[in-house]
């Protein structure tokens, strides 16, 4: 479990997070929502240690990441696995190889084991043929499934996606959703995802946190938010007439 | 202005305290190691070729026409052609040009690698991103550079050797004679500190420049620009104090 208590994040002047409390269950997939500018990314990448914080503290397990040491910190981090907004995948790379890339730096294999160990996950992730190939040579969604076959190589504990889905097709978009949900219920994985995609939240929401203004305005899950009256999550999540109808929908049933 | 230039010079310092640290994976390192020398070394060559091929052409013209004098022997003129290109041309000017070549490259690389979150990946995996993408470039510039003097200094005579034969002012067996006449072998070790100085410098600061870039392709482009001409006034001012240094 990852355990999140009064973050606060500022940078220079302007405060970003105004003091956070949230716990992170595992096995659940933990979306992080809101409107562009609410702090998502921020609030990420400060759980994950690549922004340092002004105050609250961050605990992996009980383990308080302010009080670990640079080599326990380290090997906390070889427990995460991250999948970047864009992919973050290594141009001058081959797939394979950026898949074995965490491996090579940390894994005690041989280079037949990693090799192994690296087509297995892109075969979790349903991909195949491109072993070869650049990210530069393959579509959106297959450098997404990479980046997830890339965080998993490692068998992490956390799981960490940056706006999985932004920029692919809604069918796509559905592929990855999915993906994720089930390799965090097979590995039992602490999971959150930073998203404003809606279709996510309904699909695979098990644990949603609505940030507004870098304050926590809503938790709940995917039902509950579908219920709810609260004017955080109706002014977000609410706001485009298919989903007042979706909502309006499901409460006439 | 002064404020922001001391800040950048800690900062550079605090970047290059993360480089030099024990890398995780030695053989990964190592492996880095050689694709560089590859990338910013050997594929270097060519241009280093060209460039002292006709620089050293060029300064026997000029000095043969300088010391168009009767009373000054031909041989003359290959003892100041060997000069100039070994403490001067070969060193400073292949540093100056290699700044632009190879300092565009390592800014821009590692800038681009900043800006679609590579970094940020390498640090998640618990990999000193600094130490595994800076290291092997510096390493391989300092290691590679002055095979590229050698090179330089090489081709530089030669083509001394050829632009005074073809125009015929200076004979051959005058210029074997200046290029052995009066030779101080410290001279090429002074080139040899110059070029391992200017290949830490130029790799390093467009290293530095890159790795701090914030934004997307325009300031990925700027920070390319600031790693050339930094590098590029790096060397001129460390090219006056090493010659003070050694040579006063």
């Amino acid at each position: 479990m990852i355990e999140v208590k009064g973050l606060k994040k500022s940078f220079g002047d302007t405060e970003v997070l105004k003091g956070i409390d949230v716990n992170f269950h595992p096995g659940k997939t933990n979306l992080i929502i809101g409107r562009s500018g609410s702090g998502k990314t921020v609030f990420l990448k400060s759980v994950l240690g690549l922004h340092d914080i002004n105050e609250g503290s961050i605990k992996y397990d009980g383990r308080d990441v302010g009080a670990l040491s640079k080599d326990e910190r380290k090997l906390l981090r070889q427990e995460i696995g991250m999948v970047f907004q864009g992919g973050a995948l290594f141009d001058s790379q081959t797939v394979l190889e950026n898949v074995m890339f965490p491996l090579n730096f940390f894994a005690d294999m041989s280079e037949s084991e990693k090799r192994d160990r690296a087509n297995f996950c892109l075969s979790r992730v349903r991909l195949d043929s491109a072993h070869d190939r650049f990210p530069a040579e393959i579509s959106g969604g297959m450098q997404k499934r990479v980046a997830i076959a890339r965080a998993i190589a490692m068998n992490p504990k956390y799981l960490f996606c940056d706006e999985p889905n932004s920029g692919l097709d809604p069918e796509t978009a559905i592929i990855i959703d999915n993906l994720i949900q089930e390799i965090t219920q097979e590995f039992n994985m602490t999971t959150v995802i930073n998203t404003h995609d809606m279709n996510s939240v309904l699909e695979i929401g098990d644990h949603i946190i609505l940030l507004k203004e870098g304050y926590r305005a809503w938790e709940g899950n995917k039902n509950e938010i579908l219920e709810s009256d609260d004017p955080a999550v109706l002014d977000f999540v609410f706001r485009s007439e298919l989903f007042k109808k979706v909502r309006s929908a499901l409460k006439k049933d | 202005m002064i404020y922001r230039f001391f800040n950048g010079i800690g900062q550079y310092a605090l970047l290059m305290w993360r480089v030099f640290r024990k890398p995780e994976s030695w053989r990964e390192s190592w492996k880095s190691f050689w694709r560089e020398v590859d990338l910013l070394g050997i594929d270097s060559l060519w241009i280093v070729s060209i460039i002292s091929l006709f620089m050293g052409a060029v300064v026997t013209i000029q000095t043969a026409l300088n010391l168009d004098d009767p009373f000054i022997p031909d041989y003359y003129i290959a003892i100041a052609v060997r000069e100039s290109i070994i403490l001067e041309f070969s060193p400073t000017m292949v540093s100056l040009i290699l700044a632009g070549k190879v300092g565009s490259n390592i800014a821009s690389t590692i800038g681009t690698m900043r800006t679609t979150e590579q970094i940020d990946a390498l640090e998640v995996m618990g990999i000193n991103s600094a130490n595994y993408l800076i290291l092997p470039k510096v390493s391989a510039s300092v290691f590679f550079n002055p095979m590229l003097l050698v090179v330089s200094v090489g081709l530089g005579l030669l083509g001394g050797y050829l632009a005074g034969n073809w125009t015929g002012l200076v004979i051959f067996s005058d210029f074997i004679l200046g290029l052995q006449m009066g030779w101080n072998p410290f001279y090429i070790t002074y080139a040899i500190i110059k070029m391992i100085m200017f290949a830490f410098l130029i790799a390093s600061i467009s290293a530095y420049f890159g790795y701090t870039v914030k934004g997307g392709a325009v300031e990925v482009g700027r920070a390319s620009t600031t790693a050339v001409v930094n590098s590029s006034l790096a060397i001129i001012v460390f090219n006056y104090i090493i010659t003070d240094i050694l040579l006063n």
